[in-house]
């Protein structure tokens, strides 16, 4: 299991939990594990997220390895100017 | 993205990075040879121009062309009803690029024409009607989070936003760790402050212009002046109903842009009145435009609370950012949310965005979007705490500084950074202890900003000549083509005068990201390195095949194959020119290429000191002296990343003290030109002086973080350090232009 911070807007789709756990080995099947059991991400996943993982942030490559032991953060997409 | 395989970054010699070679594109910016947006012509080429709503919010109830499409001359008129559906996730763009039932702010496009010459299109714009019923409007961003002010759209608002608020209010973020309360209660000050600072534009001196042509066939060309070819590219298609690769777009050089052409405004348009009227269309916006119609940056409401120690140490900070992001979602208080406290390394924090429409233009990104404005307003309190408690800035922000391994206040924890070295270098440098005379102040901020990597696509051609030809999918903003060339000819082990790298048109490579999030030197350098190790290690294996051993007994080293040793035989080196002369032979033509979606950018930290003086009699602020210290990780061309603090420090400068959007009770912009809309200029400004810190990023084969964005984060909040200690009155809003601080002067006199 991965444990997964979720920052605070998004905790009311986490049932105010900051931090919850899910059977991933990559990105991708983190963010599908995620939407699955709390559908209430689903919206901000759609609009775009980029994940923390043991301090670098990932966007969308999907087969990045996700240890158990891993750090792993959600954030807004991140861009830039 | 998996590390390199040199860790030891900090011992490497470099032959060509960190050197300052002569720019690749300099002589032909200086003998006007280079091409810019407007510099493109094509046979039978047509003048484009927009009708713009000269309201801040009225429904358009009709447009009536039929005149202006009977004008001798004109060849096309256009409205949002030549744009068919559009998917949801370009909806905004369609509707902000031309309006739709409503026009949102002033300076909307609603409508456009193609005709013979300037004049005749100028003619047309007269003669198209256009039906309004003005609507009451709102521009200021605690207005708009009224319940009774007026609405841009209804039901948009999405699921994070509490029930019975304004339907203005887009999107709230809440980022943070620990209890606040508890921090408050643990400290011996507790200061609460409230902030406002105006929308600015990026100011690029080069106005948006392009050329589209289209042909009956739908096979479509344009060329134009932007950050990203690929996304303009890509979103004019989706926009027009075409197949991406029909649409070539080549980008031209750039006069500027820092965020602000990372997304479309005349391009569709162009190409919608091609297709109407079967002619090449040239548009070019005036400054007039520049400024009522593209993106300037959110304009903003802040209140924060910070607690503090006796002995400096911060227990809890908690910020609540209002940004307004213009007429559609766009603002960005989520990294002004997320970057504000990043500096810090505190057990309780929190802090809450609220993204908000207005009556303006449409925010664009405006380099590191969203930190300078929410990282002003910590530091102004961090800074003001200091007085309170007669602690020194420095070291206050020494002791409480994000190291690595701190968990930062929007989640992860940092790796490697550079904030430590970048603060430990202003405290032992001359500037911070220098005397200042009466009148004088200095002022310290910190800034963060995150990076970012992306989609990115290289490749690289081994001319027979032994020259090297490199194309990479990123426009030049600020010096891509030199750290380019230089990091293939570093890895190739090659002079940097063998290599010439070209921007190539979006039929040439892959999908590349836009030039923004200051990624291409991270990103494209990356690319770079990989897909001359490529190439290198197709040269390696034709020296085995001409020696006749095994490749794996064959290493490249300063430029030539070599034998691995004694056992792999003994042959002359043969340099990258004579494995090139002899392709032909050896297998056919050498190139290496490499796409991928870079990850692993480095977050980059930077300090700044400014002094200051004011006169007290007028309020104006005169700046004397400027030191940007920031961690580039790797400086690949030191000169272009000293350019880049210099001028991040420099639209700070102007954002701090000049710059501003000023709205008339018509909701109409006053002063959309650079005459009234002050942007710093050589003699406002001493030589801002820099220091360049290397912390490497891992993520990287040569440790290179982005430096384009966080240069821009520290000066609104040093600045206004350094007025409010000259001035003896804590300044709080922005810009501090004269009037705002012989105010304040002349209030705490009173």
């Amino acid at each position: 299991m991965v444990r997964v911070a979720i920052w605070g807007s998004l905790r009311a789709a986490t049932g105010g939990r900051a931090e919850v756990e899910v059977e991933a080995n990559n990105l991708r099947e983190l963010l599908d594990r995620l939407a699955e059991a709390y559908p209430g991400i689903r919206p901000q996943i759609d609009r775009g997220i980029s994940v923390s993982i043991d301090g670098l942030v990932y966007n969308d490559s999907w087969f990045t390895p996700i240890r158990p032991d891993s750090e792993v953060v959600l954030l807004p997409r991140i861009v830039g100017g | 993205m998996a590390l390199d395989d040199k860790p030891e970054l900090e011992v490497r010699v470099f032959k060509i990075v960190g050197s300052r070679p002569i720019r690749p594109d300099g002589i032909d910016k200086v003998t006007g040879r280079a091409r810019f947006g407007a510099d493109m012509s094509a046979p039978g080429m047509l003048v484009g121009l927009v009708l713009r709503s000269p309201h801040a919010h009225a429904r358009i109830r009709g447009i009536d062309t039929a005149k202006a499409e009977a004008l001798p001359g004109v060849k096309a008129v256009v409205t949002s009803a030549d744009f068919g559906e559009v998917s949801d996730d370009l909806r905004d763009i369609l509707h902000n690029v031309m309006a739709h039932d409503k026009a949102l702010y002033d300076g909307h496009a609603v409508a456009a024409v193609a005709a013979s010459s300037a004049s005749v299109a100028k003619r047309a714009l007269a003669l198209i009607e256009v039906d309004y019923e003005v609507l009451p409007h709102v521009t200021d961003v605690d207005e708009a989070m009224k319940l009774d002010a007026p609405v841009l759209h209804e039901g948009r608002s999405d699921e994070t936003v509490p029930a019975g608020m304004s339907a203005n209010i887009m999107h709230r973020f809440e980022y943070g760790h620990g209890d606040v309360e508890a921090g408050f209660a643990a400290a011996d000050e507790v200061l609460e402050r409230s902030f406002k600072t105006a929308a600015t534009h990026q100011g690029y001196i080069e106005p948006h212009a392009c050329l589209a042509s289209m042909g009956p066939d739908g096979q479509a060309d344009l060329w134009c002046c932007t950050q990203g070819h690929y996304m303009v590219r890509n979103t004019c298609a989706g926009l027009l109903g075409l197949d991406a690769s029909q649409l070539k777009v080549t980008a031209s050089e750039i006069g500027g842009g820092f965020g602000g052409k990372t997304t479309v405004f005349l391009e569709p348009v162009a190409l919608a009145l091609a297709r109407k009227a079967g002619r090449p269309v040239k548009m070019v916006m005036s400054r007039d435009e520049v400024f009522r119609a593209t993106g300037p940056t959110s304009s903003t409401s802040i209140d924060i609370k910070i607690g503090m120690k006796r002995d400096g140490t911060i227990t809890a900070g908690w910020a609540d950012l209002r940004y307004q992001g213009g007429a559609f979602q766009s603002s960005p208080v989520q990294f002004g949310a997320m970057a504000c406290f990043a500096a810090y390394d505190l057990a309780n924090v929190q802090a809450i965005g609220w993204d908000v429409v207005a009556n303006r233009p449409k925010a664009a990104a405006y380099r590191a979007p969203g930190a300078p404005m929410g990282t002003y307003a910590v530091e102004s309190v961090v800074d003001e705490l200091c007085e309170k408690l007669g602690l020194d800035r420095l070291e206050v922000r020494l002791k409480n500084a994000s190291r690595d391994g701190t968990k930062a206040a929007y989640g992860p924890r940092f790796g490697r950074i550079g904030l430590t070295a970048t603060l430990e270098a202003a405290k032992a440098h001359p500037h911070y202890t220098a005397p200042l005379g009466p009148n004088q102040g200095r002022g310290v901020a910190c800034g963060f900003w995150f990076n970012f990597g992306g989609d990115t696509c290289v490749s690289m051609s081994i001319n027979n000549d032994g020259t090297v030809s490199l194309s990479e999918g990123n426009p030049d903003i600020g010096g891509s083509r030199a750290a380019m060339t230089m990091m293939a000819a570093e890895e190739l082990g090659i002079p940097y005068e063998r290599v010439r790298t070209t921007i190539a048109d979006t039929s040439a490579l892959g999908q590349n990201e836009v030039t923004d999030g200051s990624r291409v030197t991270f990103a494209v350098g990356l690319a770079t390195i990989k897909a001359a190790r490529e190439a290198i290690t197709i040269m390696c294996g034709r020296a085995a095949k001409i020696w006749g051993i095994d490749e794996d007994a064959v290493f490249w080293e300063d430029g030539h194959a070599k034998p691995a040793g004694p056992n792999a035989g003994k042959f002359p080196p043969m340099s990258l020119a004579e494995i090139a002369a002899v392709a032909s032979n050896t297998g056919g033509p050498i190139a290496g290429h490499h796409e991928v979606n870079a990850e692993g950018a480095g977050v980059s930290f930077a300090t700044h000191l400014v002094d200051a003086e004011v006169d007290p009699e007028t309020g104006a602020v005169k700046i004397l002296r400027y030191t940007v210290f920031q961690d580039a990780g790797k400086a690949v061309h030191p000169a272009y990343v000293e350019g880049q603090f210099q001028g991040g420090a420099v639209q700070g400068i102007g954002w701090a003290l000049n710059e501003e959007y000023i709205y008339g009770p018509d909701g109409r912009l006053q002063n959309p030109g650079f005459l009234d809309y002050r942007i710093p200029v050589a003699s406002d400004l001493p030589m801002i002086d820099t220091v360049i810190i290397e912390v490497p990023n891992p993520g990287h084969p040569y440790g290179v973080r982005g430096v384009g964005e966080t240069s821009i984060v520290p000066p609104l909040a040093a600045v206004a350090n350094a007025v409010s200690a000259a001035a003896g009155v804590r300044l709080t809003e922005l810009p501090m232009s004269p009037p705002k601080v012989l105010e304040a002067i002349d209030a705490a006199g009173d």
